[in-house]
């Protein structure tokens, strides 16, 4: 994938119009990027095993802002386990080392950041953030 | 301008990466031959520790890192004695603030710096005056983000003890006017701290008519190694600062109660220290002479000047610094993150920096979430602009068109 289609695809849906921005109060997690000033926080409704709901909050580059919102989406709904087992595949998937699992559904775009290793990071932030949600860490 | 050509031969990265568009200079400098080879050298035939063996190696590797330090000393003008070798310029500033504060700075002292400052240079005062409850002020910049001379007037009181100030900014590429700044500030007694680390490899810094109280740079952005830095300092002040590492090297005499430590400069360099990256920055140091400061600050202008010419007929960005004194080029692509501006510019081999550029303040200044920052230096030339100014076209058409929805 070339970097426009990955702009393209990533920008015009996510980043202008961000899906369950604003926190509502649950649990979460906030991690910052220093060097490039993404900031966001994750928070996540869990119960019984269950994600409920993901929401996010923050600022950042295009590639970070648009990846928590394609996370909430992603994400919410499924169960803690499955979603732990979907954030390492997603990691793998954008270091490059597979072209990504079908069930990453819409993250499958972000495969495409394999071929900017500087810019994994942004990608992968909001998947932290929610990675130590799930491990129990919570910021409040 | 100068023979790009041929200079682009002695740095060997442009033998790896022939399509190379380096405008990153600011961050690091690249490095030539002779100073891998001089440290080559050093190591593969003299690599030994320096100041402690009587044996004929030990004795050319304390030889040649003396002599780097000389050849420091004569780059600024100082006494060698006055050139203390330090890993970097943080290293330096962080070291100096903390033997300085010891004795000079007390509760209610203020301690004036601006918000164009390097964190290296900010970070460490702020640490200190939060400490010992002295104020941190800064100088007003001026609309265009400037330092000036006026505004330093009307920071100045009799409360401040240290200025602390960058030469050069390294996200505006403005030059503070410290020839007008240190004496008003010796009049008023406070001493002066310059962080030079954007100015030594661009015109001749000359600490004796400068004045100033203390100086430092890093020798990567010098066509030197990582891990060496110098901090300079007036030698009536270095003579009264106590050291804050202790150790190896840098005393004469232990007794179980106490020690007498070396005189300036060893008491500051306790421990074995960088030798072979010394040894290297004394040969960058050459190199430069070699070439000539002023013709390489003629060259960056050249290519500044020719850059900015490009820019100016560009529309979709937002320029921050159209006069600065260093070749600096600092903008923004608008509505664009510059790191995602900075994806663009990579694909075309077009390495630039994007960021807060470790100065966050000027961020805040310039009310952005940080910029896209190209710096000239010797070994680039107009193809080198060319691909930048053809790259960031690229990128706003690129951004265009998303926004667009095509
Ligand atoms: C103005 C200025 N001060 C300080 C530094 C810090 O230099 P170093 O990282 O070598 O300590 C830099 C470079 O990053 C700089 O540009």
């Amino acid at each position: 994938m070339n970097l426009e289609n990955l702009y393209r695809q990533v920008i015009l849906d996510h980043y202008k119009n961000p899906r369950n921005k604003g926190l509502k109060g649950y649990p979460k997690v906030r991690i910052k990027n220093p060097s490039c000033g993404d900031d966001i926080t994750v928070e996540a409704k869990v119960s019984e095993g269950l994600i409920e709901e993901i929401n996010h909050e923050g600022s950042g580059c295009s590639i970070c802002c648009s990846s928590a919102s394609v996370l909430s989406e992603t994400l919410g709904g499924k169960t803690t386990a499955k979603a732990e087992e979907l954030i390492q595949k997603f990691y793998s998937m954008i270091k490059g080392e597979d072209e990504g699992d079908e069930e990453l559904e819409e993250a499958l775009v972000y495969q495409g950041v394999s071929q900017f290793p500087a810019r994994i990071k942004c990608a992968t932030l909001p998947w932290k953030a929610l990675e130590r949600l799930l491990k129990g860490d919570d910021d409040e | 301008m100068l023979a790009v050509k041929k200079i682009r031969e002695c740095f060997p990265i442009y033998k790896k990466h022939p399509r190379l568009v380096y405008l990153d200079s600011a961050a690091t400098s690249l490095k030539p031959q002779p100073v891998l080879d001089k440290m080559n050298e050093y190591y593969g035939e003299y690599g030994v520790n320096i100041h402690r063996g009587v044996y004929e190696l030990s004795f050319k590797a304390t030889d040649e890192y003396d002599l780097a330090r000389e050849k420091v000393a004569r780059f600024i003008n100082a006494r060698t004695e006055e050139v203390v070798f330090t890993s970097n310029v943080t290293d330096a500033l962080n070291k100096l603030a903390l033997m300085y504060a010891k004795e000079n700075i007390k509760a209610g002292d203020v301690v004036l710096t601006s918000e164009l400052e390097h964190h290296s240079s900010l970070l460490p005062w702020m640490k200190i005056c939060e400490e010992k409850k002295a104020g941190l002020r800064y100088i007003p910049l001026s609309e265009e983000g400037r330092i000036t001379t006026e505004n330093f007037k009307k920071a100045l009181t009799d409360k401040v003890k240290v200025v602390a100030l960058t030469y050069v900014s390294n996200v505006m590429g403005y030059r503070t006017p410290l020839e007008e700044i240190i004496p008003l500030a010796h009049e008023n007694g406070s001493v002066v701290i310059v962080d030079a680390a954007q100015a030594v490899q661009h015109f001749r810094v000359d600490v004796k008519a400068l004045d100033c109280d203390f100086l430092a740079f890093s020798g990567h952005k010098m066509l030197g190694p990582t891990g060496i830095g110098v901090l300079y300092g007036k030698k009536r002040h270095l003579k009264k600062l106590q050291p804050v590492f202790y150790g190896g090297d840098m005393n004469e005499d232990v007794y179980p109660d106490r020690v007498e430590i070396k005189e300036i400069p060893y008491c500051f360099e306790a421990g074995t220290p960088p030798i072979a990256e010394a040894i290297g920055l004394g040969r960058a140091i050459d190199f430069l002479e070699e070439i000539g400061l002023k013709n390489i600050e003629a060259h960056c202008r050249e290519l500044y000047d020719y850059a900015l010419a490009k820019l100016s007929g560009i529309e979709g960005f937002t320029l921050y610094n159209k006069n600065a004194d260093i070749p600096i080029i600092a903008l923004n692509i608008d509505g664009v993150h510059p790191h995602d501006a900075a994806t663009c510019f990579e694909q075309d081999k077009v390495c630039i920096r994007s960021g807060h550029h470790c100065a966050q303040l000027v961020s805040r200044f310039l009310n952005c979430v940080g910029s896209l920052r190209a710096s000239i230096y010797l070994y680039n030339d107009r193809e080198d602009i060319d691909m930048f100014v053809g790259a960031l076209v690229k990128t706003i058409e690129l951004f265009r068109k998303l926004d667009g929805g095509q």
